[in-house]
């Protein structure tokens, strides 16, 4: 149990502040009801794609700039693919575009393992070279999104035998991050895979004297995050129903959201969950600050201060337990 | 011969571009045998160990593992070979507890638990995490993961270092067992000791080649030093200082006193003096207060309770830049902890000098030249490969560290362990240079963990156990046996208790409470 | 840089070692072989006129890249150099209409105090991540500037003369930013090599705990250098404005991912203990080459930034590649 509580107690502190957080959102809204909790968990899910790619890297030990323009390059992608052809034919988009972050991802990897360049210069060089690909595919917001898969991410899960108050609560935009992030982390985690990919992030020599092929792991490692990004990208399709060339905030938050997730940055420790609690943390603070009328300005000064104290504190925290 | 070896490389090459780490090195080990593996430092045993285990590949060479030849490209292939290495720094992931470390090699669980308890650790948990186990725990278990996989040669790379003789005992006779079930183990060590008690024969090398292959047998000691020091042997015995030899009487004051010092749990009611011109020897089993005795002393941490005094008057440190100013240097045994490894050894040397705010104007690099000359001349550093001083030896490393503080002219120097890991010639020339020191007037408060340096450079021995201190020996009544019996925690004068040193238990030497084993 | 002569016998390995021993060269050439390509594509754009052009947009490069070298040899990185650059020309430009041109330089350096502190005490004292630390405080610097905006979106902006004489005059052929930049450089290549404070930076980086015991306080020398690459960033900033003269609230955002592609080219090692200045600033010269080459070729934007990007990789490859070989 101690050992539980050691290791899970970041994330159950976080769940503690979320909950916090849905209180005070009801007390300042006292409207605040299952759509809009429906808008947050649509706004949520790229943001956690992002974060799900930048954490996988980031606990075998390397960073992921190039996230975000990822996310731009698959979305451009699929809003150009789907772009006036059959709602069939975004059958076929779907698995390409996961197919082509996950190459792509696995092309990070490889050039870190084989140039042996740190994996913050190749992947900000990635960062160039995606970005440019997508604006090679689209040089302005545009293309378009199979209907089925808009719907996919708007409205609820209808539960037979569940009532509808608690079925409203339920959106299934929050089932499909679920669905894809436990199929592929899930099994994942309990692997040997899993296990080397936390190895070659906490000490890689040691990795490597225990016989794990670190540089296939973290090519491996970098190709998830690929997928994850890929998945982003298809998220922030299905939401806009476009793409766009230019790439969101994603970097950023996902390096924020993995920090406060109780992820260390050396890598080796920390887990999914989370990550993506704390991004949910971070995106319902934004809709108190909005729902509380704050300038947007003023609000992303707050939201900076905010990710600013917490690493601070998260860091101040480390320090005094090493003492 | 009639028996075919088990492990057999020969020519065995490595270079790393112009220079050979290894030129013609060959091992060949039987089934059944302790072989040791000899060689003073930079006469490339561990690149050896190294191509053996698949760390690195080889040049030239060839290895036959139970005569077949086999091309060793990763440690998991050593691995799927048979050869499974234990290295001096653990291999466990600190961050997975041992139950993943172990999924993550494919180490059955249950003989690795039936190892860990033969090797006397009497409980694990399984569940614990790498990073939270105390280091000598931790080879252990290290080895108990090898063990459990029944490799064909096991490598020990200074296994027993950094190992509390209980648990160093119990380790030597696993290991003297191994050979019994027909495996073999290569056993590199410094301590001859370990060597005549456990191994068959040892292998030599030097300057990257095998220069010999020796049966153990008593008296070899001295042949196998020579083969190691080639055409260079010097025989230097520094036998113990008369106390008419020693320093003018005490003066009034000492240059350092510790009182009632307490740190945390680790270390309670420590009190001694340090004068100026001696050579105080610290003695002290594994984890006995020793590192915190030290840290305290050279503002790393900060004491709980109790005083220091720096020529009588109380000092309290809170970084090491107050030790500094109060003349108090302090030289890691682990030398990655000293040294900016990719740096000059002038840097190195010089790094003191700009620590405080006030010097960090522009250098006066004609003064720094001088000085950072007169410390390599003194120490007599290899300075061949001075532009880095990663590519230095392991023993001129240290000998830079202990010249920052002479360059810098520190008063008072506290050496933990100084030379460990480092070959034979190395060591003769600290235990001169520390005795120089105290020759000058200034003081040495010196751990060590091999008990016969203690006879060769201290003049008092002060010997703790569980954090408190046992006794403080004059350096003529500081015989091996009798600082092996202090440093377990029993009284001067006090039988010569049998078995103490075979199997001490849970019960009777709080040791292992200690390194963290739980009674 | 001398370059001695070469024997013909072991050829390869000869020039490889020679590179080895003067990283310096490998990015010369390239330098050289850039503006070849360039004279070769368009006869005679190399001219005075395109050399005094070219320097003038390498400079304020240059100086960030000197921001990013100097974190980056204490193994961090400052994302902030963007923002601060930013903010100190927006609060030059607009405080410039009302106020004594000294109390707006004064007024255009605070932030970049301010942020190169905070950035300082988070990474020295409460150990944050540089690069967190610093993409953070730059968020909050963007958020206070956009506040900031608004409430002087009334009085207007202006350039002031002398940062537009410096920015973009040219005397006799030579930029004018070259009397900021000459003695900028040679002090920073001065107090990298030949000053406590930049023994302490490689130090530092190499090995933190090595220089506690020594006696060096983290915090300080953290402090003390996030500081001066902040002060360094509002300075370019300054001079920037005088370049572009269109105050705009991202006007030094895209040369932030350049300063640390010049550091990285430059052979400065990411994770500390190595490099410097020297080599940082040919490679903001190579980046800023390499800008008008792209031009010139009407490449499209995407493929612009792919090639970009593409270098940028290859280069450092190369340049790790030459160094190993010892």
């Amino acid at each position: 149990m101690s050992h539980f509580l050691r290791r899970q107690g970041w994330v159950i502190g976080l769940l503690a502040l979320l909950i916090v957080l849905f209180i005070a959102t009801r007390i300042i809204q006292p409207g605040y009801g299952s759509g809009d909790f429906g808008s947050l968990a649509r706004a949520v899910l790229p943001y956690a794609f992002a974060v799900a790619a930048q954490t996988v890297v980031v606990i075998a030990g390397g960073i992921d700039l190039s996230v975000a323009a990822m996310m731009a390059l698959t979305s451009v992608t699929a809003a150009s693919m789907m772009a006036g052809a059959s709602e069939e034919y975004a059958l076929l988009v779907v698995p390409f575009v996961l197919a082509m972050g996950l190459v792509l991802g696995a092309l990070n990897g490889l050039l870190i393992v084989v140039t042996r360049v740190p994996d913050i210069v190749v992947t900000l060089a990635m960062l160039f070279v995606l970005q440019g690909a997508a604006l090679l595919v689209l040089d302005a917001p545009g293309g378009a999104a199979a209907e089925w898969l808009k719907a996919l991410i708007s409205g609820t899960v209808p539960i037979p035998g569940l009532p509808d108050a608690i079925d409203a609560w339920l959106p299934k935009a929050l089932l499909v991050l679920v669905v894809c992030l436990c199929v592929i982390w899930v099994p994942l985690r309990r692997s040997r895979l899993g296990l080397s990919i936390y190895a070659i992030g906490s000490s890689e020599l040691a990795a490597f004297r225990s016989g794990v092929p670190v540089k296939r792991t973290r090519i491996i490692a970098y190709a998830l995050s690929g997928l994850f990004a890929a998945f982003g990208g298809l998220a922030l399709t299905m939401s806009t129903g476009i793409g766009a060339p230019i790439p969101g905030p994603y970097l950023l938050a996902s390096v924020a959201a993995v920090v406060l997730g109780g992820v260390a940055l050396g890598g080796g420790k920390g887990g999914l969950l989370g990550p993506i609690v704390a991004v949910f943390v971070l995106r319902l603070v934004r809709t108190d600050l909005t729902l509380l009328a704050i300038d947007p300005n003023v609000t992303a000064i707050i939201e900076g201060a905010i990710m600013v104290a917490v690493v601070m504190f998260g860091a101040f925290i480390t320090m005094r337990g090493r003492q | 011969m009639t028996t075919s070896p088990l492990l057999d490389a020969t020519g065995v090459a490595k270079n790393y571009g112009a220079v050979a780490a290894l030129r013609n090195a060959s091992l060949s080990v039987l089934p059944g045998e302790v072989h040791a593996l000899m060689g003073a430092n930079g006469a490339g045993k561990s690149t050896l160990v190294k191509i053996l285990t698949g760390a690195i590949s080889a040049n030239a060479g060839r290895i036959l593992i139970r005569g077949e030849a086999r091309d060793i490209r990763s440690p998991a292939a050593a691995r799927r070979a048979g050869l499974l290495p234990v290295y001096q720094e653990p291999s466990l992931i600190p961050d997975l507890d041992v139950l993943s470390n172990l999924r993550l090699t494919g180490t059955p669980v249950e003989p690795f638990r039936a190892w860990v308890r033969e090797l006397g650790i009497a409980d694990l948990d399984l569940r614990d995490t790498a990073r939270d186990i105390p280091l000598a725990v931790l080879r252990v278990l290290d080895l108990a993961r090898a063990l459990a996989v029944e490799p064909d040669v096991l490598l020990l790379d200074e296994m027993t270092a950094a190992l509390p003789a209980n648990l160093a005992e119990k380790v030597l006779e696993v290991v003297r067992r191994q050979g019994d079930a027909g495996r073999a183990v290569i056993f590199i060590s410094h301590r001859f000791v370990e060597i005549s008690a456990l191994c068959d024969r040892a292998t030599v090398l030097r300057d990257g080649e095998t220069v010999g292959v020796v049966d153990i047998v008593p008296g070899v000691e001295e042949k196998i030093v020579e083969l190691m020091l080639g055409t260079r042997i010097v025989k230097t015995h520094v036998a113990a200082r008369s106390a008419a030899e020693k320093a003018a009487p005490a003066p009034a004051r000492p240059r350092l006193a510790v009182h009632n010092l307490r740190v945390g749990t680790k270390l309670n009611d420590v009190s001694f003096d340090l004068r100026d011109g001696e050579v105080a020897g610290v003695v002290a089993l594994e984890g006995q207060g020793q590192d915190e005795l030290f840290a305290a002393l050279a503002g790393s941490i900060r004491p709980s309770g109790g005083t220091i005094d720096v020529d009588g008057s109380p000092v309290k440190f809170s970084h090491p830049i107050d030790a500094i100013r109060a003349g108090i240097a302090y030289v890691p045994g682990d030398r990655s902890e000293a040294l900016a490894m990719q740096r000059s050894v002038r840097e190195n040397i010089a790094l003191p000098f700009s620590a405080a705010l006030r010097n960090w104007g522009p250098i006066n690099m004609r003064k720094e030249r001088a000085t950072v000359l007169s410390a390599i001349e003194r120490l007599q550093i290899d300075t061949r490969a001075q532009g880095e001083v990663q590519r230095l030896s392991g023993g001129n490393q240290q000998k830079v560290t202990i010249a920052r503080w002479i360059a810098a002219d520190a008063r008072t120097i506290l050496c933990f362990d100084p030379t460990r890991g480092i070959d034979v010639g190395t060591k003769q020339e600290i235990y001169k240079l520390l005795r120089e020191l105290a020759g000058h007037g200034k003081s040495v408060l010196f751990y060590t963990s091999e008990l016969e340096e203690v006879q060769r450079v201290c003049d008092r021995v002060i010997v703790i156990f569980g954090g408190r201190l046992v006794d403080i020996f004059p350096v003529e009544e500081a015989d091996e046996p009798a600082l092996m019996r202090a440093a377990y925690g029993l009284p001067r004068g006090a039988k010569a208790d049998i078995g103490i040193l075979a199997a001490p238990t849970a019960s009777d030497a709080p040791s292992s409470d200690a390194l963290g084993t739980k009674p | 840089m001398s370059t001695s002569a070469i024997t013909p016998v072991p050829f390869g390995r000869r020039i490889k070692r020679f590179m080895a021993d003067r990283p310096l060269v490998p990015l010369i050439i390239l330098l050289v072989i850039l503006v070849v390509i360039l004279q070769i594509l368009r006869p005679g754009i190399v001219n005075e006129r395109w050399i005094a052009n070219t320097i003038k947009f390498a400079i304020p490069l240059a100086i960030l890249a000197g921001c990013q070298t100097m974190t980056m040899l204490t193994g961090g990185i400052d994302l902030s150099v963007g923002t601060v650059a930013t903010m100190s020309a927006f609060i030059m430009a607009t405080q410039i209409v009302s106020q004594d041109p000294a109390i707006a330089f004064l007024l255009a350096m605070m932030p970049a105090v301010l942020i190169g502190l905070v950035n300082g005490i988070g990474v020295g004292v409460f150990r944050v991540h540089p690069l967190i630390m610093t993409l953070g405080t730059s968020l909050i610097g963007t958020g206070c500037l956009q506040v900031y905006q608004r409430t002087v979106i009334a009085s207007g902006a202006k350039i002031p003369g002398f940062l537009a004489w410096l920015g973009t005059g040219v005397t006799s052929g030579f930029p004018n930013a070259l009397l900021l930049f000459v003695p900028l450089a040679a002090l920073i290549v001065f107090t990298l090599a030949r000053t406590g404070f930049g023994r302490l930076l490689y130090a530092v980086g190499d090995n933190e705990r090595a220089t506690r015991l020594s006696g060096v306080q983290y915090w300080q020398v953290i402090t003390a250098l996030y500081v001066t690459s902040s002060l360094l960033a509002g300075i370019t900033g300054l001079l920037y404005i005088g370049l572009i003269k269109a105050p705009s609230l991202s006007l030094a955002e895209p040369l932030v991912l350049p300063s640390v592609a010049a550091a990285v080219i430059g052979g400065t090692s990411i994770f500390g203990g190595r490099g410097g200045y020297t080599g940082t600033i040919i490679g903001a010269l190579i980046l800023t080459v390499l800008t008008t080459l792209l031009t010139i070729l009407q490449m499209p934007e995407g493929a612009r930034r792919i090639l970009f990007g593409l270098i940028v990789l290859f280069v450092t490859a190369a340049y790790l590649r030459i160094v190993e070989e010892r």
